[in-house]
């Protein structure tokens, strides 16, 4: 599987360094070797979901328990979210920090994945929410530290997507 | 049947058993209840995102463990995240004790029928997700025994009290959202240092 194992781990260890202690997670094809690490990760509490918008009142739950978590989603899982997002996340002011596989943009081979590929940013920017590109795994670290430090100080979602360039190797 | 179980008299009948648990709660006559019994800084009204509040007491007894959460949630609320049960039986925790008030109804939108009125049983789709100590109630005083048998009890367990479809008279109240999301968290943050 061309998924890059040394970016996932790039990926993983930014989480690591910036103090998540929780990870939320749907499989999808990008995210299998992160969810591997978060598995094999003692220190890790991994909550494996049904529906991405769990990962919402998980998260919450974990922020008033005073813990850092991360939702990994594909970017499908956001679009299946959103309500959890705008009444729970945004209206009490919850810090959440989306890492979404962004499928269906250039690229993308499976036809499926396309119509969600082209609604994602503009339904990120409709809802307000800041959000990177992770595309350069020498930008990763910093870029996601920055969308936790922003996530924590607005009390809001923020938004790394994890790019075909940073996640496939072919 | 003979007069149904009020939702309010099962919240005022275990208020003084919440008082060292976190507690959260759906929105709409759950929250409103709560509140009329007594509002504490350990109790969290999820006054939207129905379906969540089962996910965020996951959540807080995953990353607490040695604190009690009890979740307040409604026939219509679980069923619009049923999957949830398979993630809480999956991660189990033993320290959440998940009472579902079951009126049957969407009540705050003028009491349209849910599916329990047509026979969907909770208790036992939570069984049938993994949740094996779930049981259903229909009596004040089988509510009772089974709340403080699952609050003794070390196991995840889940009550459905079938309730009257009745409830306040209105369903805002004096206490902001905001202002209850910090205290709620403020009131963690004191008692464990997190």
């Amino acid at each position: 599987m061309p998924v890059s194992l040394p970016n996932s781990r790039i990926v993983y260890d930014a989480l690591k360094k910036c103090g998540i202690g929780l990870v939320s997670a749907l499989p999808e094809t990008w995210l299998v070797h992160l969810i591997r690490m978060a598995e094999d990760d003692p220190e890790m509490i991994l909550v494996r979901l049904a529906k991405e918008e769990e990962a919402v009142g998980i998260s919450a739950g974990a922020h008033f328990a005073g813990t850092k978590s991360a939702m990994l989603m594909q970017n499908h899982g956001f679009l299946a979210s959103i309500n959890g997002i705008v009444s729970f996340g945004q209206l009490y002011r919850i810090p959440l920090l989306m890492v979404i596989s962004y499928r269906g943009h250039f690229g993308e081979r499976d036809p499926w994945q396309t119509q969600g590929g082209s609604a994602t940013e503009p339904l990120l920017r409709a809802l307000g929410i800041s959000y990177a590109f992770l595309d350069d795994p020498s930008t990763v670290e910093k870029r996601i530290a920055a969308a936790q430090t922003l996530a924590a100080s607005s009390l809001h979602p923020a938004a790394v997507l994890l790019t075909r360039d940073l996640m496939w190797e072919e | 049947m003979g007069v149904m179980m009020q939702r309010v008299d099962c919240l005022r009948s275990i208020h003084d058993r919440l008082e060292d648990c976190l507690v959260v709660t759906i929105m709409g006559a759950v929250a409103a209840e709560l509140q009329s019994v007594g509002h504490r800084s350990n109790f969290f009204y999820l006054q939207h995102a129905m379906g969540l509040a089962s996910s965020t007491g996951l959540g807080l007894a995953l990353c607490l463990p040695e604190q009690r959460i009890v979740v307040f949630d409604g026939d219509g609320s679980i069923l619009m995240n049923l999957g949830g049960f398979t993630t809480l039986a999956r991660y189990h925790p033993k320290n959440l004790v998940h009472v579902i008030f079951d009126n049957e109804s969407l009540l705050s939108v003028g009491g349209f029928p849910t599916a329990t009125a047509t026979g969907s049983d909770l208790a036992a789709l939570a069984r049938a997700a993994g949740i094996a100590k779930a049981q259903t109630v229909h009596t004040l005083e089988g509510f009772k025994t089974a709340f403080d048998e699952a609050m003794a009890g070390n196991e995840l367990s889940c009550i459905v009290a079938k309730v009257d479809a009745t409830g306040p008279k209105g369903y805002v109240t004096e206490l902001s959202l905001l202002e209850n999301r910090f205290q709620f968290r403020r009131h963690i943050q004191k008692i464990t240092g997190k």
